[in-house]
């Protein structure tokens, strides 16, 4: 069920919980009773691989600080709050999420906001495979996922909406900007990636086109909550760098059956 | 798009030869036949056929047919007002041969014509060996009197979800859906079919006391109202979910796999994408709505159990969270691991199980009958001491209540019903639902064709077919002695077989007829 917002009183306290000892289930319940009695700050300390922070909580303006490794499905049906994980996060962060906004201060996982349709995830370093995969964008809810490093193959499969930057700082030669089969099965939503690209990693559903002027506006912002965030010195503006990377088609599949 | 296309100039001229290259078109397979006698130029038929197959030649003042369209739908013979309209088969059809079928010859010409899949709709209509045909039920004589369900109470209620192990002073009591007959609607999503069907499937849901599903293309928000009637599923493309499409709900279902196309997802064309299944599904109008078989984070037992219990968390542990499987080889092994992975309801899902569109050659070659996956599970879950953590529904090829008795002896908790629940509201079977433009307005969304259902009608015609059947339930149960469907359930000795052989008895887990 979802839980109810409540009008937070004017102060409230922060809440500190600390995770050692309980289960993820007992944690989450002790997360939800602080939102329903008025919390907006939370800290959650001792954090060991704890799942479902955050899952399936409708709360907007709460924020919940992560000390600790975050277990799988962080933040998962996320509809509203902040998250701010101060070290790495695992697997699922921000399933299926709606709305709210992860903070990753490191590395994430695999399919990192799968099916996501709203709010926004930012992560500092790394992460894994099939990230951004299924999302969604619908009106005006465009989710967007921001990576600071590179990522693993299946980037964006099947993406159908919203928008995902890759910034691959720290890419070498050793280590590629982006796995392979990149937005493989691509057919709605726009990926900037910033860096050496090589074409036959991409699905053949996708093409690589330079910014344009729209691209440039709504890269800017995005860009500056980055390294506001992550207080990332790097200068990352220069839009030479990055490629966009669109669907050639919002109907991949229109000419593969008879009827 | 098809609907918007100008109309066939080959129809309107009444030119009979296709164009070149379409061989699939070049031989009719019916013969929509008029009595030119009865027939009084109304045009009924011009304007109730969706197939491009009846013309009005005003030159003749005749009503004519281009009868390699012609699917047999039967709608314009249902509508004709003079009864004027006879199908019939075309001819002698192709010489005979059972190994070369005249389907299994168009379906080469077809391909052969466009180098592309040969999508179809509806369920697998070969012929393979039907197990519910092939049981018969028991009937109580003299030593063990039978009940008369007019005036003694029977009880048809099932609970589905998980159960506790044993009895505990207080209960342990988890939640569960309480469907007042054994017979829930099965997963059909808007978009697939009408809004209207989905809201008479809704409206009798809530009638009769049971539920339906909204399959896997979000809850429209009109039909919000009927959450607690609602079992919404998340698949692989996770349209319209967010937490208040499963807080809404009565339970979640995790779609794995379809009886229909097991191991092959769903795939909404572009053209299906209309306005209002845009904003259910909160995808852009016209793009295609894909829902590969893989859901990418679920690779293996430990991951199903993390999405299940993220449903838990998402509902705080106050819905029953299924899964619903394809019936595979193996698939005792698949649900004793669902179970244990935290479900508290699994559906088995067979291979005659209905679909809104998917490749011929899958629909009717892959899976197996829910009879006897249905019977292995059930027998599985048992040995295993863990045949009350979850409830099992049976699904794909349900057409009577005989058959939800016969599912019930072998075990089942519930049924879901589809094919049967459209064939209650008009579908003749006519197997086109790919092609979007059902003459019965159930699996189409084009504005001129979908206002053909309508809700109300819908909702009585299913209410009246669960009605029916609950009545027929109930007789047959006090027929076998029973006063309920938990006496009944995974009771094989009320069943007994014909015509199967030692193997086929033993798999189902009952005896030869006559023993
Ligand atoms: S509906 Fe019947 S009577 Fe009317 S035009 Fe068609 S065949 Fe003739
Ligand atoms: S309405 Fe159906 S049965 Fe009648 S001609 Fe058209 S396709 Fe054939
Ligand atoms: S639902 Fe419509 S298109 Fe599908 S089989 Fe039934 S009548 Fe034919």
């Amino acid at each position: 069920m979802a839980t109810e917002p409540t009008l937070a009183p004017a102060v409230m306290e922060p809440v500190v919980i600390s995770a050692a000892g309980l289960s993820y289930r007992h944690l989450n319940e002790q997360v939800r009773s602080a939102i329903r009695s008025g919390a907006t700050e939370i800290t959650l300390n001792d954090v060991m691989g704890h799942r479902y922070i955050g899952t399936g909580i409708h709360a907007p303006g709460v924020t919940i600080h992560v000390n600790g490794v975050p277990g799988e499905d962080l933040g998962a049906f996320l509809d509203g709050p902040h998250i701010i994980v101060h070290n790495n996060a695992q697997d699922g962060v921000g399933n299926t999420m709606n709305e709210g906004r992860i903070e990753i201060h490191g590395q994430a996982g695999d399919v990192v906001g799968y099916g996501m349709r709203g709010g926004r995830i930012l992560i500092r370093g790394d992460v894994g495979y099939r990230v951004g995969i299924h999302m969604k964008g619908y009106r005006d809810k465009q989710p967007l996922i921001v990576t600071g490093g590179c990522a693993g193959n299946f980037y964006g499969e099947y993406m159908a909406g919203g928008c995902q930057v890759l910034l691959g700082i720290g890419q070498s030669d050793k280590k590629p900007v982006v796995g392979q089969y990149c937005a493989s099965g691509m057919h709605g939503g726009v990926m900037y990636i910033r860096g050496e690209l090589d074409g036959w990693k991409l699905g053949k559903e996708v093409q690589q086109i330079p910014l344009d002027r729209h691209d440039r506006e709504f890269l800017k912002p995005v860009l500056e909550d980055f390294c506001e965030t992550f207080a990332v010195k790097e200068k990352l503006l220069e839009f030479d760098r990055f490629v966009r990377i669109a669907p050639v088609s919002a109907r991949p599949y229109g000419r593969l059956y008879v009827y | 798009m098809e609907y918007y296309e100008e109309p066939n100039a080959r129809v309107a001229l009444g030119l009979r030869r296709p164009e070149p290259g379409d061989w699939y078109h070049g031989y009719p397979e019916y013969h929509v036949e008029r009595d030119d006698d009865k027939c009084i130029r109304c045009l009924v038929c011009v304007r109730q056929c969706p197939y491009d197959c009846t013309f009005y030649d005003p030159y003749r003042h005749g009503v004519y047919n281009v009868h390699e369209n012609c699917v047999n739908c039967r709608r314009c013979e249902f509508m004709c007002p003079t009864s004027a309209i006879r199908m019939t088969k075309w001819g002698a059809g192709f010489r005979d041969n059972d190994n070369w079928k005249q389907k299994t010859i168009r379906t080469v010409y077809k391909q052969a014509d466009s180098g592309a899949v040969s999508l179809t709709g509806l369920g697998n209509d070969r012929e393979y060996v039907s197990y519910f045909d092939r049981m018969v039920i028991d009937a109580s004589q003299v030593t063990n009197p039978s009940i008369d369900p007019l005036r003694e109470p029977m009880e048809l209620r099932a609970y589905i979800g998980k159960k506790p192990e044993r009895h505990t002073n207080p209960p342990e009591v988890y939640p569960n859906l309480k469907a007042e007959l054994p017979v829930i609607f099965a997963p059909m999503s808007f978009g697939a079919i009408s809004f209207n069907f989905q809201r008479g499937l809704a409206m009798a849901a809530k009638e009769a006391g049971t539920y339906f599903n909204t399959g896997e293309g979000g809850l429209h928000p009109d039909l919000r109202q009927y959450g607690d009637h609602a079992i919404v599923q998340i698949a692989s493309g996770r349209f319209g979910v967010s937490l208040d499409y499963l807080s809404n709900a009565a339970a979640c279902e995790i779609k794995i796999g379809q009886g229909a196309k097991p191991g092959i997802g769903g795939h909404l064309p572009g053209e299906k994408v209309t306005w209002d299944v845009s904003r259910t599904r909160m995808i852009p109008e016209g793009s295609d709505a894909l829902s590969p078989a893989p859901q990418h984070d679920i690779y293996s037992i430990e991951d199903l159990r993390l999405l299940i219990y993220g449903l838990k968390e998402a509902t705080e542990y106050t819905r029953p969270v299924s899964v619903k499987i394809a019936a595979v080889h193996n698939v005792a092994a698949i649900a004793s691991g669902i179970v244990r992975a935290g479900a508290d309801i699994v559906v088995v899902d067979g291979f005659r199980g209905g679909t809104g569109a998917a490749p011929a050659v899958i629909r009717d070659h892959v899976g197996i009958p829910v009879e006897v996956a249905l019977a292995q599970v059930d027998q599985r879950l048992r040995e295993e001491g863990i045949r009350h953590q979850a409830s099992l529904i049976a699904a794909g090829g349900i057409r009577s209540s005989a058959d939800v008795i016969k599912g019930l002896a072998l075990g089942a908790d519930a049924f879901y019903i589809g094919t049967a629940a459209m064939v209650a509201v008009g579908c003749t079977a006519c197997q086109q639902c790919h092609r979007g433009r059902c003459s019965w307005g159930i699996t189409t969304n084009r504005p001129d064709l979908a206002p053909r259902l309508q809700p109300e009608v819908a909702a009585e015609r299913l209410t009246n077919l669960l009605h029916g059947w609950a009545h027929e339930i109930k007789e047959m149960l006090g027929m076998m002695g029973l006063n309920s469907i938990e006496s009944l359930r995974g009771n094989r000795l009320k069943l007994r077989g014909v015509g199967m052989t030692q193997v086929e008895l033993d798999t189902l887990g009952i005896q030869q007829a006559g023993l």
